[in-house]
């Protein structure tokens, strides 16, 4: 067959696969959060629904997707149908620069990610940015004081974020001497968990940063400011309803996703196994395939349960702390870590 | 295929820069300015600049459209208003934007043979050869845009803030 | 992945087609800043003139197959973020004096 043809349609089905999984994980993390918090707080978290509550996330769906569609009076109609949409699908791009398995081909073409390219991590980062829009025009366009002041500290609080961020990467890029995020796993492989980034590499003060201005990249407590029912009755999606809404919910948390894959790729070592070298390969090389996946998936989830830990513990910043802890602290922390990461670089060679 | 996502692309830049000059909303404008910026992304990737292409949505989609949005929420920016000052620009403006595109796009349709083809992966530049020329050769100019950053910085934070 | 073997399934684009269209964008850009009256899209404009140049600069280094077009670009990159940052400044201190984007009621050189 034509290799051009092969690599279309291995390519059409990657994604399809990708996406259902990571849409069904969405889901799912929906009701890990659920039912974590649930525990923190003393209580059960949903149980009626199927065994342990298993069915939940279908049960929510098919309420959203049952609710009524509102359309308030006066908003930008093209804007406010637009933004959720924006929202979603930026949340979801990310995942086709994820490597999340051993680098085996079929036919010349990965199997375990959707794009392996040189500059993965830029193409997270610059589609993290846009992300921002939907938050954006969906305050703008509902047409309401409480969305439209969502929706500004929700822009003001990711560029500001996003620096911290953006400079807490340059010490494990600094590291890997490249942006294509195979090889930024590659560092970190070769004596299991001591090469990691964030043990071996000396990277955690970098993963801290990271940590925090992912936190408030994602709009998660306890930088949840943008959405903080208290003040503003649910901060830039307020207006929106039904499946709409549910849109906005999916983004959060495929953002939440996204967050925990990229954290286990730059500082936990992607899909190699901790012990490395130690525990000499075994099975066969469908094993071998299958390992790596399930190793990247027990990274991501425990990276989850932190970040839902996270949220049931702390209580939320006030909006000048968030603004002074981002400025104040993490940027000049980033600075000085890469000033760090890279005197030693250029000491050791 | 190169032709076709150049088509495609292109097209879409056309009609953001079109949709830009018609809208008299400025957040409309913003958002067809953001739609020909990341069009503009994808054509870089297809010059091969694949790092120009990151740094084009990271920093002008990304952080100067967000930073123009931001604005245009913060001040409540209306519809335009139509003065007698617009009159003027509207006479001058549209035949003179026509003469300058017609001038550019003769001699450039003219020189269609003496500059060749631009063949899809001929070209590529990675991020480690554009660093290579930036911190050895440009060392003393890439140093000089930190002051420029920084007199920005201090700048707007002068400009913006409040007097007390 | 994108290589020799599909290069028989490819069309060349002409490199005046890309400046063409580079004319086409500051054109408009051109347009853009002599009709627009809101001062936030006489600004955008010219983002959009400099986007415009880029394309220019990245399609020569295409032809010429020299990095330093590429530089170019990236230094203009670094400088527009810069004037975004004052230009919107100013704007902000503008709209707080004045209450109003509109340039035509904006036609002094103080605050």
């Amino acid at each position: 067959m034509n290799p051009l043809l092969t690599f279309l349609l291995l390519s059409i089905l990657k994604v399809a696969v990708v996406l259902v999984i990571f849409l069904t994980a969405v889901a799912y993390t929906v009701l890990l959060e659920r039912k974590v918090v649930g525990r923190i707080q003393n209580r059960w978290g949903p149980s009626r629904v199927g065994p342990f509550g298993l069915f939940q996330p279908l049960a929510d769906g098919i309420k959203l997707f049952l609710k009524e569609d509102l359309m308030p009076t006066g908003v930008d109609r093209f804007l406010y149908l637009l933004a959720p949409m924006i929202a979603l699908v930026a949340a979801l791009l990310s995942i086709a620069v994820v490597p999340f398995g051993g680098g085996q081909t079929y036919k010349g073409v990965e199997i375990f990610d959707i794009a392996d390219l040189n500059i993965g991590l830029l193409i997270i980062l610059g589609i993290t940015s846009i992300g921002v829009y939907g938050i954006a025009l969906a305050g703008w366009s509902s047409n309401n004081k409480y969305s439209l002041l969502g929706s500004l500290r929700a822009t003001a609080q990711v560029i500001s974020y996003e620096l911290a961020l953006g400079l807490s990467l340059v010490g494990v890029v600094m590291r890997a001497g490249s942006l294509r995020l195979r090889d930024i796993v590659a560092v970190q492989s070769v004596h299991g968990m001591a090469s990691w980034n964030v043990f071996g590499g000396f990277q955690f003060v970098a993963f801290f940063i990271y940590l925090m201005a992912a936190y408030a990249e994602t709009n998660r407590a306890p930088f949840d400011l943008p959405e903080a029912e208290t003040e503003l009755t649910g901060g830039y999606h307020t207006e929106y309803s039904s499946m709409k809404f549910a849109m906005f919910f999916m983004a959060e948390y495929g953002n939440m996703i996204i967050v925990a894959c990229v954290a286990t790729l730059l500082f936990f070592g992607g899909a190699t196994s901790p012990f490395g070298h130690l525990i000499p390969a075994f099975g066969g090389a469908i094993v071998q395939a299958i390992l790596p996946v399930l190793w990247f998936v027990a990274k991501v989830l425990a990276f989850l349960f932190l970040y839902i830990w996270v949220r049931g513990t702390l209580p939320r910043f006030r909006y000048d702390q968030l603004m002074g802890f981002g400025w104040k602290f993490l940027l000049p922390l980033a600075i000085a870590n890469i000033i760090v990461t890279s005197l030693v670089l250029a000491i050791h060679g | 295929m190169h032709l076709v996502l150049f088509i495609l692309f292109g097209g879409l830049c056309v009609a953001g820069a079109v949709n830009l000059l018609l809208q008299r909303h400025p957040i409309n404008s913003a958002l067809s300015l953001i739609v020909v910026m990341t069009s503009l992304a994808v054509l870089y990737l297809l010059l091969g600049a694949e790092f120009l292409a990151a740094a084009q949505v990271i920093v002008y989609s990304g952080a100067i459209m967000v930073l123009f949005v931001f604005v245009i929420m913060l001040l409540n920016a209306g519809e335009e208003e139509r003065t007698t000052g617009s009159k003027a620009a509207y006479l001058v403006g549209f035949p003179g934007a026509a003469a300058l595109l017609g001038v550019l796009a003769f001699v450039f349709l003219s020189q269609k043979s003496a500059l060749g083809n631009a063949r899809l992966g001929s070209f590529l530049v990675t991020t480690s050869d554009l660093s290579r020329v930036l911190f050895r050769d440009l060392l003393l100019p890439f140093e000089v845009t930190s002051i420029l950053i920084l007199v920005a910085i201090l700048g707007s934070v002068v400009l913006a803030r409040k007097e007390q | 992945m994108a290589g020799t073997e599909f290069s028989n399934a490819m069309m060349d684009v002409p490199l005046a087609y890309y400046l063409v269209l580079s004319a086409i964008l500051f054109s408009c850009g051109v347009a853009a800043f002599l009709i627009k009256r809101n001062i936030i899209t006489v600004f955008m404009s010219i983002e959009l003139m400099l986007n415009a140049v880029n394309l220019t600069f990245v399609a020569f280094a295409h032809h010429w197959h020299q990095v330093s077009g590429q530089i170019f670009v990236f230094f203009v990159m670094v400088v527009a973020a810069a004037e975004a940052a004052v230009g919107l400044a100013i704007i902000i201190a503008i709209f707080r004096t004045r209450e109003t984007l509109n340039i035509d009621q904006i036609n002094l050189m103080k605050l």
